[in-house]
């Protein structure tokens, strides 16, 4: 089969692959961030935001950060076992990661849930459009990235198309790095 | 950079080489104990620590991820270019619309809508909203 130029070329010295990935991170972090410094903003002028935030369930929160830190463990460890030609190694870790990413996503079904009875929805003020925004376009990234992940560890157990574990890898660390940021704000700034 | 930094750079970059893999475990240990002080901080019940303890931490662990899981260290320049871009845009962003959000009113205007209250007279113009 012939490959695409995207997985051959490799432009600037980096793969293109890589390189691609990156770019996706660029404009990521366009989006997050200003998601969340806009919520920064609005938190800052808002005190009375800090009664609305009491309401979120710290522990939760922390256990899930617990989840995809780990999660983030096993990608790299994936990483790792595709550089030394280890294709079903590396599969093996990523499904390990991906039930990472669905611990974190029933954790946070759980969470919701007990919110929405609660009565705290989107519509409950500006704290909450953002809680739930936030949240859910990260969680949006997470279900992404599984699903990705999924089709990367499928090729790579076959010891196929090794390099696209390193670059899914990459993209899961953001996504990591996005919640470790979502964590004190949403979480733990009281 | 060091000649040995500069080795891993090289071999990192090149034709999709092999990042320098490290200790990940120890990494991970570490990012988990960042995690209980970010946890414990709030508990102590200080308003500033709990600043330092949560978002200080956030940063260190995001810097610890980007470092030895995304190998940013030994990324090529292009890399670090473009988050630097990105994150100088948000930067800009922060600091072009930060006083409008976080301030209630300045000398020629009141955001009535946010805490309402006669709009202040002043003399030669009104106020803007």
């Amino acid at each position: 089969m012939e490959k695409t130029i995207a997985t051959t070329r490799s432009a600037m010295n980096i793969p293109t692959g890589r390189l691609a990935v990156w770019w996706v991170l660029v404009s990521e972090i366009v989006i997050f961030g200003g998601l969340l410094l806009s919520y920064l903003m609005h938190r800052i002028a808002h005190d009375e935001w800090a009664a609305e935030a009491a309401h979120t369930h710290m522990w939760l929160g922390a256990t899930n950060t617990f989840v995809l830190l780990t999660s983030s463990l096993f990608a790299v460890l994936a990483h790792k076992a595709a550089e030394e030609r280890n294709g079903p190694k590396a599969a093996k870790l990523l499904w390990i990661t991906i039930a990472g990413g669905g611990i974190f996503l029933i954790i946070k079904s759980f969470e919701w849930t007990s919110e929405i009875r609660e009565g705290l929805t989107i519509q409950s003020g500006g704290f909450w459009q953002y809680y739930y925004t936030a949240a859910g376009l990260h969680a949006f990234h997470v279900i992404a990235g599984m699903s990705v992940m999924a089709w990367v560890a499928t090729t790579a157990a076959k010891n196929q198309e090794l390099h696209r574990v390193e670059n899914v890898g990459i993209y899961w660390h953001f996504v990591d790095i996005v919640w470790i940021f979502l964590f004190p704000l949403l979480y733990i700034a009281k | 950079m060091n000649t040995h930094a500069h080795a891993e750079t090289q071999q990192h970059g090149e034709g999709g080489g092999h990042a320098p893999h490290r200790n990940y475990v120890k990494i991970w240990a570490i990012l988990l104990a960042l995690l209980v002080v970010s946890v414990t901080g709030p508990m102590v019940g200080i308003r500033t620590l709990t600043l330092i303890t949560a978002f200080g931490v956030a940063l260190v662990k995001a810097y610890m991820v980007a470092k030895n899981f995304m190998h940013l260290d030994v990324e090529k320049p292009i890399v670090h270019w473009m988050l630097l871009i990105a994150l100088a845009f948000m930067v800009l962003f922060y600091a072009g619309i930060s006083p409008d959000v976080e301030k209630h009113h300045g000398r020629n205007w009141q955001k009535t809508y946010v805490a309402p209250s006669p709009a202040p007279e002043h003399e030669g113009g009104e106020a803007h909203h």
